[in-house]
């Protein structure tokens, strides 16, 4: 009995240890976030900061324009959610309701394309944004994201799993197939397409090379590349630097703890696109 | 009831597919075929989409190229230096999250918390910890008696450091994936070995590890083609650099460079295809020699459950 004490608490001591070397990159992030300049590079390192610099915030926020570099990637993450969620609605339908001619086959090669790599995507993209005239524009942003055929392969097998008689039910009842899509399928499937919003928006707010190569100005940037931008400019002002770093990783952090839940399920099932 | 196939209700469902299809061929489907055929092309104006010449000289000019080389090679090391250590590390968090613990859905939590965050933005929390005075690394080594070592300028580190940050960044998704894994395991396994004496060790090596076989051969997989795209990590670490000396340009960074810097379509086409072909490559190996395995633990069960 002892013995199970003991490597009991050895485990416990594994996982904790770990559980920190995991949080500590954070920790020292905020830490430094919040540090007066000659505090920022000391030996030993000053774990907590004395006085706590709230003005690194102000002053990060006024340096760079984080204020359209925020807009912007909030803008970019709802538009290309709202736009995914629209499209696998109506095609996780088709698949899942409709027999039609050519499905089994349409389906295979959707699958097929989700083993490419995207790198080998990029240059014939950027091309026909070129020709579009979308470079530079919210519509190089959202609209090549607006259709994911992981999130179609997730709601289909949802919908499949929604007993038949219901649709039975309601189209005795008068209920036309569109109708019954949106007004009952829909809310059933809200667990499924919250895992799918969620994974959606992770993907959008972090991406970058795409970001990266579809944007030149200003203006246009979302925050990842905005804080590249900002650390060839910072450079050395690290406490500057954890704020900016801070503002990116934080609201994606307080998102997956809240909703964490619908994130490891939809994770489990298969991997994070990108 | 049995549905049959009309076609009335094969153009219903196109009225469906049509915005999701639409842009999967637009931005899928097209480019994978488009990018194939301009990996061909040696020379091409991409805005009239006149091509003057063709022919396999993108090949031949990647292949006599000492930075792809070098950039592949980068790539192996980092692929070496990644899955191996992330898969053994993973799996053993995850058998232990997996004991009759407190607390297990806060540390895992905890430990998934790398995965959701911005890769640029943790690499610029990291290339602070690196920092060769006052980074916390060095601080840390410096309490057992380590001198600092230039995780970020010294050729020999930049790799090290790079391997580091990515494996902190993807362990919780193995450790996830292991733990659904591990609930799928039969716990009366477990109990008759117990009933048998079988150590805990032995418990790990001759039910854990065949079981999970399976959960191991995805997570491998995925791992792999993962760390062979590594791009991010790089430009974040090294501010838009490869590294000193070009110690950590990857194949992704090399077409990066061919594609966005030098305006190489052709050459960076050829060279995306190549790290293609390359995973695909090493995906069917992995999904050959792990079916084998699957299939002799199966055939062993079978013979040693018949015997009793």
């Amino acid at each position: 009995m002892r013995r199970g004490a003991f490597s009991k608490g050895f485990i416990y001591l594994l996982l904790i240890a770990g559980g920190i070397l995991m949080l500590l990159p954070f920790v020292w992030m905020i830490s430094t976030s919040l540090k007066a300049p000659n505090q920022v590079m000391t030996l030993p390192p000053i774990w907590l900061p004395h006085p706590i610099e709230w003005s690194n915030y102000l002053h990060a926020w006024h340096t760079a324009p984080f204020a359209r570099y925020l807009f912007n990637s909030i803008f970019v993450a709802a538009l290309s959610t709202l736009g995914v969620l629209l499209t696998t609605i109506l095609a996780a339908y088709a698949f899942s309701q409709i027999n039609f001619y050519g499905r089994d086959v349409v389906f295979s090669i959707l699958l097929g394309t989700m083993m490419v790599p995207g790198e080998i995507l990029l240059i014939p993209n950027f091309v026909t944004l070129v020709k579009l005239g979308w470079i530079d524009h919210y519509e190089a942003l959202t609209v090549p994201w607006m259709a994911s055929v992981f999130a179609i392969f997730l709601l289909r097998q949802f919908f499949l799993s929604i007993p038949k008689e219901l649709s039975y039910a309601a189209k005795m009842d008068g209920c036309s197939d569109f109708k019954y899509l949106w007004l009952i399928m829909v809310p059933i499937s809200k667990p499924a397409l919250i895992t799918i919003a969620l994974l959606q928006v992770i993907g959008s707010w972090n991406s970058f090379l795409w970001p990266l190569i579809v944007t030149n100005s200003m203006t246009m940037r979302t925050m990842p590349v905005g804080l590249m931008a900002f650390s060839s400019e910072a450079g050395t002002e690290y406490n500057l630097l954890m704020v900016a770093a801070t503002m990116v990783i934080l609201p994606m952090i307080i998102l997956f703890i809240i909703l964490q839940k619908y994130i490891i399920e939809g994770v489990t099932r298969a991997g994070i696109k990108g | 009831m049995i549905e049959r196939r009309t076609w009335k209700k094969t153009l219903r469902a196109l009225l469906y597919l049509a915005p999701a299809l639409a842009l999967i061929i637009v931005f899928d489907v097209y480019p994978i075929i488009k990018s194939f055929l301009i990996s061909f092309y040696t020379r091409y104006n991409y805005f009239t989409d006149v091509v003057y010449a063709r022919g396999i000289d993108n090949y031949l000019s990647i292949f006599n190229d000492p930075e792809f080389w070098l950039s592949l090679r980068n790539t192996a090391i980092f692929v070496l230096g990644v899955v191996p250590a992330s898969i053994c590390l993973s799996l053993a968090v995850a058998v232990l999250l997996n004991q009759k613990i407190r607390f297990r859905g806060l540390l895992r939590t905890i430990y998934f918390i790398p995965f959701v965050t911005s890769v640029v933005a943790v690499s610029v929390v990291w290339r602070w910890i690196f920092h060769s005075q006052y980074g916390l690394l060095n601080a840390a080594l410096g309490l057992v008696g380590i001198s600092s070592i230039h995780w970020l300028t010294d050729p020999n580190w930049a790799m090290p450091a790079l391997i580091i940050l990515a494996i902190w960044k993807g362990l919780g998704y193995n450790i996830v994936i292991f733990l659904a894994g591990l609930q799928n395991i039969d716990s009366n396994y477990y109990r008759a070995a117990r009933i048998d004496g079988a150590s805990p060790w032995q418990r790990f090596i001759h039910i854990t590890v065949p079981m999970l076989s399976g959960t191991t051969l995805f997570v491998s997989i995925i791992a792999m083609i993962n760390a062979f795209k590594v791009f991010d990590e790089i430009y974040a670490l090294f501010n838009g650099y490869p590294g000193p000396v070009n110690s950590a340009e990857t194949v992704v960074y090399y077409i990066y460079n061919k594609f966005y810097v030098q305006n190489q379509y052709g050459i960076a086409s050829a060279a995306s295809y190549v790290l293609f072909l390359i995973i695909f490559v090493l995906t069917l190996i992995q999904l050959k020699v792990g079916g084998q395995k699957k299939e002799r633990t199966r055939s062993k069960k079978l013979a040693t459950g018949g015997g009793r």
